[in-house]
């Protein structure tokens, strides 16, 4: 687990596999672009946005949290601001001038949080992004009770549940688009320095906090454009609503489940944690809790590396024994 | 005495059933082959978790049940066929997460396919599923939603109904109230309120603010406290130092217990004691006994009427606990209404909005015809007076009780 494979020796057998694995990704998208028009009911829809909405999310997160290893609780700080931010301005501005809003405002926030934060490290790290998240939360209400006296905004623009979903299909292209570009960029390989042994990092001449800072930015971007894409789905926005502390431990859970440090990891694990709650909330609404805490003791003690991890392993281990 | 009731029903209920058959057999004729639906699907996604379930557990699912219970007990709901068809029960727990919600509702008219949804619980759930009912073309009696925005939302959504009026109302009616019991001669002008800095306290606190002036009153304090602040002790030393007329404190349950008893303690004894939701609950009577005498809040019911009575009766009986004295009455004859609706035209949701906007209905609360599909008969303020919840304002609506002022002392 401690040296990290590069990306060129996964895709070992080369050449042809990988065009067939491209390919099949690009047959993929459109098939999930065209879903609405292959007869795929509403709640089908409602089903694919909560799953593209925490696949956007676990990936945005994994895109700073993976190679760094600074576990996050702060994605509930930028997804609530995009929401906001959709609330306040939606209904004034064109949806594409909200969407750049949204995204401005959460960049300029990481930049401003990360550059006083970043030099923390460890738990310190993790206690200070929670704090982050209810200290906005409190910031906008008490600006909302205190300066424009409203509590609770309304959203009402002509957005309809298909075109939330393209927009969260279309972001979480954008965002693995991003994180794929990451990787093969310098800034890619100073991140997997970092998160290997900072004090190193520094020795060889990375500016540690630059990258850092600059990651936690573009994931918080991608973050806060998903709470915008979201917040016309609820018509009310409230504090409370916006900033639910409930999504930013999900997010951990689905992006530890499938795997942090690959790009398509977070996505292995949102697909069955989201999938299972819809089963588990429609077919025993009465215990869901209580099989919810069982799934995630079964996940925490038996799957400890991730659904990516124990798919290598088991491909490290078939390959040893075929050598024999 | 209950055989002799359960029987009477059950003959009641014969006869009934047999006059309908007989008139059915001869209105309908040869129409009768086709009958119609022989269960009608009803679905509800409420939060059994979260931070809504207390107000779900106190107010919606006890009326819920109630409702079901009854007209299954009676045979169904009775088409104009005279054919009774029984209900049954899809429900899903949102989790008091507006998402949630908005997915649970998509499941019940897409997967389950349900006949009606009843709505959930609280403004901002309600205004989170408003557009998926909309765009489905079910009905939503928002019971429990309190927002000055209704008379918007129903031009937006025509099968929207709302039930429990405007924060603007609340905080307009108090005051304007207040005003009538100043001009007798009976309060000062000092006013002192305290809300809670969360959708319901900013909207009603700030309707107030707005009219104090102009009815003649000075605000003495105002101040706003974050939700789940557990000590409120120095914000009513404060307050009891200044002496004010009247207290108002726009709260929600746990700071509406933690300020009534904490007044107690301090010997804090305004003329007008007023504080919000929660004051409403049986819980709260439970917990100061004779010391609710006096104590002023939001809603109230006119407790001789036999029909609410006889409400309050069944609902202890079937499910165990007391219905509160403000939205509970008003979630049940949103039901009583829907099932008349029903009986009317069918199960057909576009003409069910339609009878829903224009009918006049037989609720425990009179004869009642929505105004702009909103109802028009609340209670704004409410007094414990002899261990119930009574309405004072309207002053001139029927069963209206003069207010005691000043409020009694606290009895140790």
């Amino acid at each position: 687990m401690n040296a990290l494979p590069s990306p060129a020796a996964a895709g070992n057998p080369a050449g042809a596999g990988r065009l067939a694995l491209q390919a099949l990704m690009v047959a993929g998208l459109a098939l999930l672009a065209a879903l609405p028009w292959l007869g795929a009911d509403d709640y089908l829809i409602a089903v694919g946005i909560n799953i593209l909405q925490y696949g956007v999310l676990a990936t945005a997160w994994a895109l700073f949290s993976g190679p760094t290893r600074y576990v996050s609780l702060a994605t509930v700080a930028f997804f609530g601001i995009g929401a906001y931010t959709a609330a306040v301005v939606g209904e004034t501005l064109p949806w594409p001038a909200v969407l750049a809003v949204a995204l401005g405002i959460s960049v300029v926030l990481a930049l401003v949080v990360g550059l006083a934060t970043l030099r923390l490290s460890g738990v310190h790290f993790v206690i200070f992004t929670f704090g982050l998240a209810e200290l906005v939360h409190q910031l906008v209400n008490w600006y909302e009770v205190n300066v424009t006296r409203t509590l609770g905004r309304y959203l009402f623009v002509d957005i309809t549940q298909v075109q939330i979903y393209w927009q969260l299909l279309a972001l979480l292209v954008g965002v693995l688009a991003t994180g794929w570009a990451i990787r093969r960029s310098r800034l890619g390989l100073a991140l997997q320095v970092i998160g290997d042994d900072e004090v190193v990092a520094r020795h060889v001449g990375i500016d540690t906090t630059r990258a850092k800072l600059l990651l936690f930015a573009i994931s918080a971007g991608f973050i806060g454009l998903a709470g915008a894409v979201m917040a016309p789905r609820w018509t009310y926005i409230d504090p409370a609503i916006a900033f639910n502390p409930v999504i930013s431990f999900q997010v951990l859970i689905m992006a530890l489940l499938g795997g942090a440090n690959r790009l398509f990891g977070p996505l292995l694990g949102v697909l069955p944690v989201a999938i299972l709650f819809e089963l588990l909330s429609g077919s025993f609404p009465n215990h869901f809790m209580i099989l919810l805490g069982l799934v995630f003791m079964a996940i925490v003690y038996f799957i400890p590396n991730g659904l990516f991890g124990l798919l290598q392993r088991r491909r490290h281990r078939a390959g040893k024994e075929g050598s024999k | 005495m209950n055989t002799r009731r359960s029987f009477l029903r059950r003959s009641a209920l014969l006869t009934a059933s047999a006059a309908s058959l007989a008139f059915a057999t001869l209105a309908a004729g040869p129409a009768a082959a086709q009958a119609g639906p022989d269960k009608i699907r009803i679905g509800w996604a409420v939060a059994k978790t979260g931070p809504n379930a207390p107000g779900v557990a106190t107010t919606v699912l006890p009326n819920y049940k109630l409702w079901v219970e009854e007209i299954n007990a009676a045979g169904g709901i009775q088409l104009k066929s005279g054919k009774r068809v029984p209900v049954e029960v899809v429900e899903y727990d949102d989790r008091s997460s507006s998402e949630e919600a908005v997915r649970a509702i998509e499941r019940l008219v897409t997967q389950d396919k349900v006949d009606f949804i009843l709505p959930p619980w609280g403004t901002g759930t309600n205004l989170a599923v408003g557009p998926t009912f909309h765009k489905h073309g079910y009905p939503l009696l928002a019971a429990t939603a309190v927002t000055d925005r209704a008379p918007d939302l129903v031009k937006r959504w025509p099968n929207a109904f709302f039930f429990l009026g405007t924060g603007h109302g609340y905080g307009e009616a108090l005051v304007s109230y207040l005003e009538q019991e100043r001009k007798a001669g009976k309060i000062g002008t000092k006013v002192a309120m305290m809300s809670v800095a969360d959708g319901f306290g900013v909207d009603l606190g700030g309707a107030a603010r707005k009219v104090v002036a102009k009815h003649g009153f000075e605000l003495v304090y105002d101040k706003t406290y974050p939700v789940g602040t557990q000590d409120l002790s120095p914000m009513l030393n404060e307050i009891k130092a200044l002496a004010p007329d009247v207290f108002i404190a726009f709260s929600y349950p746990p700071d509406t217990l933690g300020i009534t008893d904490q007044a107690k303690v301090i010997g804090f004894n305004p003329k007008v004691f007023y504080t919000g939701v929660g004051t409403q609950f049986p819980l709260y009577k439970n917990k100061f006994g004779a010391n609710v005498d006096g104590v002023m809040s939001l809603g109230g019911i006119d407790a001789d009427d036999p029909a609410v009575q006889a409400y309050f009766r069944r609902h202890k009986e079937v499910t165990g606990q007391e219905p509160d004295r403000f939205a509970s009455p008003i979630v049940w004859v949103s039901l009583q209404m829907l099932q008349q609706a029903i009986e009317r035209v069918g199960v057909d949701r576009a003409a069910v909005s339609k009878e829903l906007a224009g009918g006049t209905f037989d609720t425990i609360l009179g004869q009642v015809k929505l105004v702009d599909r909103q109802w028009p008969k609340l209670w704004w303020v409410g007094q414990w007076q002899d261990g119930e919840f009574r309405g004072i304002a309207p002053t001139d609506r029927a069963g209206a009780r003069p207010a005691v002022i000043p409020k009694p002392a606290w009895k140790p």
